[in-house]
């Protein structure tokens, strides 16, 4: 259709750029559970309900003069990614190949690893705007010290980030359908949250459960935010305890993703 | 006329299904060519290795020169497709949809024209999962345009469609390939191939039966001829009977059905006109290319729409 040919408006966007717009207008529509509202919105809710809890700020002997709220920032902190890793992102993605999306993105110039991508980096630039913006509401809001090792903080947040987002690949890539990407993510979001120390703080659990929570991404990942913000580094277990998870998923979820 | 897309004896197997057993055609710059067959007879298979989807197991495709699998990049540029099911995000609007698929190629179409053209600029606004089946079908149809392709690929074209909208899109595709865009549309609808296609592949268990123009597909078929009329004065039916061209002649009524080969309608009139009958009325059913799809293939060729959603 040659004759039709306009000339590019100037605001002519990359695929890349449009993709990534586009991916973000759809999460910001998304469903309840999976859509934007809720996967920022109920970390950020927590952090104001523990806030108000008056003996949640007052420090506790047992966390080493730490208060309650103190401790449970962290969990937050990762609470917000899981939720943004392995069940928002899991359902996008196999929502769009249960829909024949991807495939029919594979006959488009710009192919379905565009949209992957794209999928990735809104769910990133999301989970580090909602973990900043917690960090301030529990540092201006509540007296929760900003992270005293910042540098160490940001590694642990990312390298966190990473194992779940590889898991949640892994999730999408070998889900049926959106439903089960849904279920199969929640399930594990539950799991990890519990060896995270959501319900019950990992020094309060039983030695066995202490060892396999450290075992386990978020189990890693809680302390080594822990630490600093108490300004110390991760340690390197934490961190290669993430790492290798980020590259076990990551290389399945490379092995198995099916386009259709 | 340069071959735009050739496909050459290519044979595709699922497991122990060999979907394509033997498959070839070419398709020239401009035309609107038509595969059509019944379903699983390997027309969408076919497809989808010239779209590049599908790896064929033997054979080979060239469109516009181009490898399907090795030239991905640039085919992909010049060829738009229309997949048989592929539905886009709930919540996507129409215009956000053209506009991000405007994006993916060097020079687009204007997709605010492609949206008016296909009457859905109406609904702009509109996410898609709120769209009607008709209107997601021209959405699906302006998408695979978007990218100013000079070939497009058209899989179900207007299945599900009502036939108002189903003309309409016809005449769509009409002015597109006047546009000089080459246009391959898959149908198991008859109607839509005689009316659209210059030329039409019938494929069968996975290979080619026929492929000619329709009209010529169908004048191959040794069809009867039938003929119904209304004499204006009663009619001796033995006069009728007695022509070699007839095979049999009945009353319903008044109105007289002749059967006869392909001459019978000429020799009837002859008939009547010597004895000053006039036929009122008048109705002669050809064989069409329904008739060619039956009886090269045995099998008739549409389902019924609300049979096959």
């Amino acid at each position: 259709m040659a004759s039709t040919t306009a000339s590019p408006p100037a605001t002519r966007r990359s695929a890349m750029t449009q993709l990534t717009i586009t991916e973000f207008k759809l999460f910001t529509r998304g469903r309840a559970g999976v859509g934007l509202g809720l996967s920022a919105g109920i970390p950020l809710l927590l952090v104001i309900i523990f806030g108000s809890i008056h003996s949640f700020r007052t420090p506790v002997k047992t966390f080493g003069g730490l208060t309650t709220l103190d401790v449970y920032i962290p969990v937050l902190l990762v609470f917000a990614i899981a939720l943004l890793s392995l069940v928002a992102m899991p359902a996008a993605l196999a929502s769009y190949r249960e829909l024949g999306y991807l495939r029919r993105l594979k006959t488009t110039p710009a192919g379905p690893i565009r949209l992957l991508v794209a999928e990735l980096v809104i769910k990133l630039a999301v989970a580090v705007v909602t973990v900043v913006v917690i960090v301030a509401v529990a540092r201006i809001g509540y007296g929760v010290a900003a992270p005293r090792q910042i540098g160490g903080f940001v590694v642990a947040g990312l390298f966190a980030a990473a194992g779940l987002m590889a898991t949640g690949l892994f999730v999408a890539a070998m889900a049926p359908n959106a439903g089960a990407a849904r279920g199969i993510g929640a399930i594990l979001f539950y799991l990890m949250m519990f060896f995270a120390g959501l319900w019950l703080p990992i020094p309060d659990m039983p030695r066995v459960l202490q060892h396999i929570s450290h075992a386990t991404p978020l189990g890693a990942a809680v302390p080594a935010l822990q630490n600093a913000a108490a300004g110390q580094w991760p340690t390197w277990l934490q961190l290669l305890t993430m790492a290798a998870y980020a590259a076990a998923f990551g290389l399945a979820a490379a092995r198995f993703f099916r386009w259709e | 006329m340069p071959a735009v897309i050739d496909v050459q004896q290519l044979h595709k197997e699922y497991g122990d299904t060999v979907a394509v057993a033997d498959v070839s055609f070419t398709v020239h710059e401009g035309e609107i060519f038509g595969i059509l067959g019944p379903n699983g007879a390997g027309k969408t298979t076919t497809v989808e290795c010239v779209e590049g989807l599908r790896v064929p197991d033997q054979g080979t495709i060239s469109v516009l020169g181009l490898d399907p699998q090795r030239d991905r990049a640039q085919l992909t540029q010049q060829l738009g497709a229309q997949l048989q099911e592929s539905r886009l995000p709930d919540h996507l609007q129409v215009a956000e949809a053209l506009q991000l698929y405007s994006s993916f190629y060097p020079a687009p179409a204007d997709w605010r024209q492609l949206m008016d053209m296909l009457g859905i600029a109406a609904k702009a606004r509109t996410p898609f999962r709120k769209l009607s089946g008709g209107q997601q079908q021209r959405l699906s149809i302006a998408l695979a345009l978007v990218g100013n392709p000079r070939v497009a690929v058209l899989d179900e074209l207007t299945t599900g469609l009502d036939p108002q909208a189903r003309r309409d899109t016809w005449e769509l595709i009409e002015r597109v390939r006047d546009r000089g865009v080459t246009i391959v549309i898959v149908t198991h609808f008859m109607e839509e191939a005689e009316r659209l296609c210059d030329r039409v592949a019938l494929i069968d268990a996975g290979r080619v039966v026929a492929l000619d123009t329709p009209a010529t597909l169908a004048e191959r078929v040794e069809a009867e001829q039938r003929i119904q009329f209304r004499p204006s004065i009663p009619l001796d039916h033995g006069l009728l009977e007695s022509l070699p061209e007839v095979t049999s002649v009945i009353r319903r009524g008044d109105v007289v059905a002749v059967t006869g080969n392909s001459n019978a309608l000429n020799a009837v009139t002859t008939v009547l006109a010597r004895r000053g009958i006039i036929a009122r009325q008048l109705r002669v059913d050809q064989p069409n290319l329904e008739d060619a799809f039956l009886a090269l293939t045995g099998r008739h060729p549409e389902i019924r729409e609300n049979q096959e959603v």
